[in-house]
């Protein structure tokens, strides 16, 4: 005999549930898992119909991603001797030798400044002004918090134009500086209510111990409020890193020559020397990874219940 | 150890005054409660003493020095919450010793500290625990030991047994107590229960929408209260309530309750109108025969008493008489009202009125 709980699932409807998880996973994973073999494959496997799912990996869009290539006459490549390296001995298959690195690598690097500088900046600002709104008698804090909010009610994209004049005025157009003020600009919006919301639910009796405990309204923010806000500033995070890495509108219209970031940059890569199909999947499988690390190292803070237990409520 | 004064502090929220004008004293080593029902202000009041709160007005000495204005951190006090607050970051030994290393005490000191104080409140063996998962108990007494650790010149404790259980609220409040009674430390407790007042408290403070009722020690407060709130929020079942319309003349020793006599101490001061006389359950007793009469509508049996409420011309009053008398609802009965305890107040303005009895305490 087997009792019944009213909160236990079922094992039937735990089968169920397991069973729709895991056919969910499986369809998101398609995609992500043919974009990662794709960058593995030769160009004539990337297009071959029906698609192969068995093939032999090779290194080629990897390294058509990360050089420029020049083709030279057999004569040439004879007269080159043997290939020095692994890559110059792909590259060689198609008649052609590496002429320089292209600039994935600099636009990556870009990425990953613009992205983690601005997400820094919204978090530090973000926290500051969250933590006032919510400690604080602010005057007409309401119609601020609203204010702060509205820049995020139409897509930034409806000020490109004013944004791309005065940044050319200000001399903010493509670089760094300009697009890390930029995402933080659009994102301080998402770090200040969502702080605001769990810095709302520290007990305020934490730093009113610390204060009587003899610290200074900053220590006690810094030693006692921030441990306990861990959990909503990483996500938080998360939040800003994703919409400032994925940006594309923004970056196209703003960046060129020295702060392009990833983003814009890939799709140039299916123009160079025909369909690099396997250079594209390489790209993106490499700007898939800086997000997906961050996640997951910040992922046991995503997890609530720090503070479980230390306050009645 | 400090004597704290309190003089005309007044708290403003906007439009919402939180603690009008109040004023009292509390003496050096005094446990000393501040009670009334919740909203009354009395935490704010705590609040205002530790430097949680800056009063609108007012002042507070603490040791004879004026503090109403200065951080929290510069007063030397200490603070425990009602729900604990203990930083749940951090283990049981962290969070004692944590005002001391805001302190900058050497290592060593504060080890032999924090030995002394676990040592003090029984809890030497749960010091490596993380607070989470400690029992209500332990949990206060974690907090209690962070207050105590830094030897502060007074104790703010803002209904520490609030959160307990009933059955540990019991001992707790024994502990804390005796505590206080081992470190001879100024403490200011605040608490809606008159229980928990009485029996711990060595003045009490009633206070009632943001205004000071009544200062004085329990007895005073008990035996004598100066308005009519106090007389119903102390006491269970509290003071008994006997309006009539008539006449009190300055020093008759009797009023006349709708045409009975009824003894009263010597009054010191004359008053007409709507008068209200006020008794306490144990101050009635019940006999067969008088002429103030009321039929038994309810007992309650306590075992070591019982509380009979009957309804007279006078509405319903609660007389506190021995347990062994056999009263049954609708059996009548007179009432005698011991006429040397009786408060008479003024209905009106809720004040007590003087007499003899309470002459020189309110």
């Amino acid at each position: 005999m087997s009792s019944y709980s009213v909160t236990e699932p079922s094992q039937k409807s735990k089968t169920v549930a397991a069973v729709l998880v895991i056919a969910y996973a499986l369809i998101t994973m398609v995609p992500l898992v043919w974009i990662i073999l794709t960058g593995f494959k030769s160009p004539a496997d990337a297009i071959s119909y029906p698609p192969k799912v068995v093939f032999d990996p090779t290194l080629e869009g990897y390294v058509n991603l990360f050089t420029t290539r020049t083709r030279v006459t057999p004569e040439d490549l004879e007269a080159l001797g043997p290939p020095e390296t692994w890559y110059d001995a792909i590259v060689r298959q198609y008649d052609m030798v590496i002429a320089g690195p292209s600039k994935f690598g600099e636009r990556f690097l870009n990425s990953i400044i613009i992205g983690f500088g601005s997400t820094f900046l919204s978090i530090f600002l973000g926290t500051l002004a969250a933590y006032a709104f919510s400690r604080f008698r602010i005057p007409l804090a309401d119609d601020l918090l609203f204010f702060i909010l509205s820049t995020r009610m139409m897509p930034p994209i409806a000020v490109a134009i004013p944004i791309f004049l005065m940044y050319r005025q200000l001399g903010l157009s493509d670089t760094h500086l300009g697009m890390i003020l930029l995402y933080t600009a659009v994102n301080i919006s998402l770090a200040v209510w969502l702080l605001k919301g769990f810095i709302d639910e520290i007990p305020r009796e934490y730093e009113e111990a610390a204060l009587i405990d003899g610290y200074t309204r900053f220590q006690a923010f810094y030693k006692v409020v921030l441990p306990q806000a861990a959990t909503g500033i990483a996500s938080t995070a998360i939040f800003c890193l994703i919409f400032a890495w994925n940006e594309y509108a923004f970056a196209v219209l703003l960046t060129s020559a020295t702060a392009q970031t990833a983003p814009p940059f890939i799709p140039t890569i299916i123009g160079v020397g025909g369909l690099d199909w396997p250079a594209v999947a390489a790209g993106a499988t490499l700007f898939l990874l800086p997000v997906m690390i961050f996640t997951i190292v910040l992922r046991k803070h995503l997890l609530r219940g720090i503070t479980f237990g230390a306050v009645r409520k | 150890m400090a004597t704290i004064e309190i003089r005309d502090l007044r708290k403003q929220f906007g439009d919402f005054t939180a603690v009008r004008e109040s004023s009292f004293t509390i003496e050096d080593g005094e446990f000393f409660m501040l009670l009334g029902p919740s909203g009354c202000g009395k935490t704010t009041t705590l609040r205002m003493i530790a430097g949680l709160e800056l009063p609108t007005s007012g002042e507070i000495y603490l040791d004879g020095e004026e503090v109403s204005q200065k951080l929290a951190r510069e007063r030397d006090i200490a603070f425990v919450f009602q729900m604990f607050a203990l930083y749940p970051h951090m283990n049981v030994r962290k969070n004692i010793t944590y005002p001391l290393v805001s302190q900058g005490w050497p290592r060593n000191r504060i080890k032999a500290k924090l030995d002394e104080v676990a040592g003090i409140l029984g809890i030497r063996d749960i010091l490596d625990r993380p607070v989470g998962g400690l029992s209500g108990g332990d949990r206060q007494r974690v907090a209690l030991g962070r207050a105590i650790v830094r030897e502060p010149k007074a104790f703010m404790m803002d209904e520490p047994l609030g959160a307990l259980d009933a059955e540990f609220r019991e001992r707790m409040a024994e502990e804390l107590r005796a505590l206080h009674d081992r470190m001879g430390a100024t403490t200011v407790y605040v608490t809606h229960d008159q229980l928990e007042a009485m029996q711990m408290g060595d003045k009490i403070v009633v206070m009632n929408n943001a205004v000071v009722e009544q200062f004085g020690t329990p007895r005073e407060i008990y035996d004598t209260p100066a308005t009519m709130f106090v007389a119903d929020f102390i006491g269970d079942p509290s003071m008994n309530f006997l309006p009539f319309e008539g006449v009190l003349a300055e020093g008759a020793s009797s009023v006349s309750l709708g045409g009975i006599e009824t003894a009263i101490p010597m009054a010191r001061e004359g008053a007409r109108g709507r008068l209200v006389l006020g008794a306490r359950p144990e101050h009635i007793a019940l006999t067969d025969d008088g002429p103030l009469r009321g039929r038994v509508a309810a007992t309650e049996y306590l075992g070591t008493s019982q509380v009979v409420t009957l309804d007279t011309g006078f509405g319903e009053v609660k007389a506190r008489i021995a347990a062994d008398r056999r009263m049954a609802p609708g059996e009548t009965a007179a009432l005698t009202i011991d006429g040397t305890r009786v408060t008479m107040f003024d209905e009106g303005t809720g004040r007590a009125l003087r007499s003899e009895l309470n002459e020189g305490v309110i």
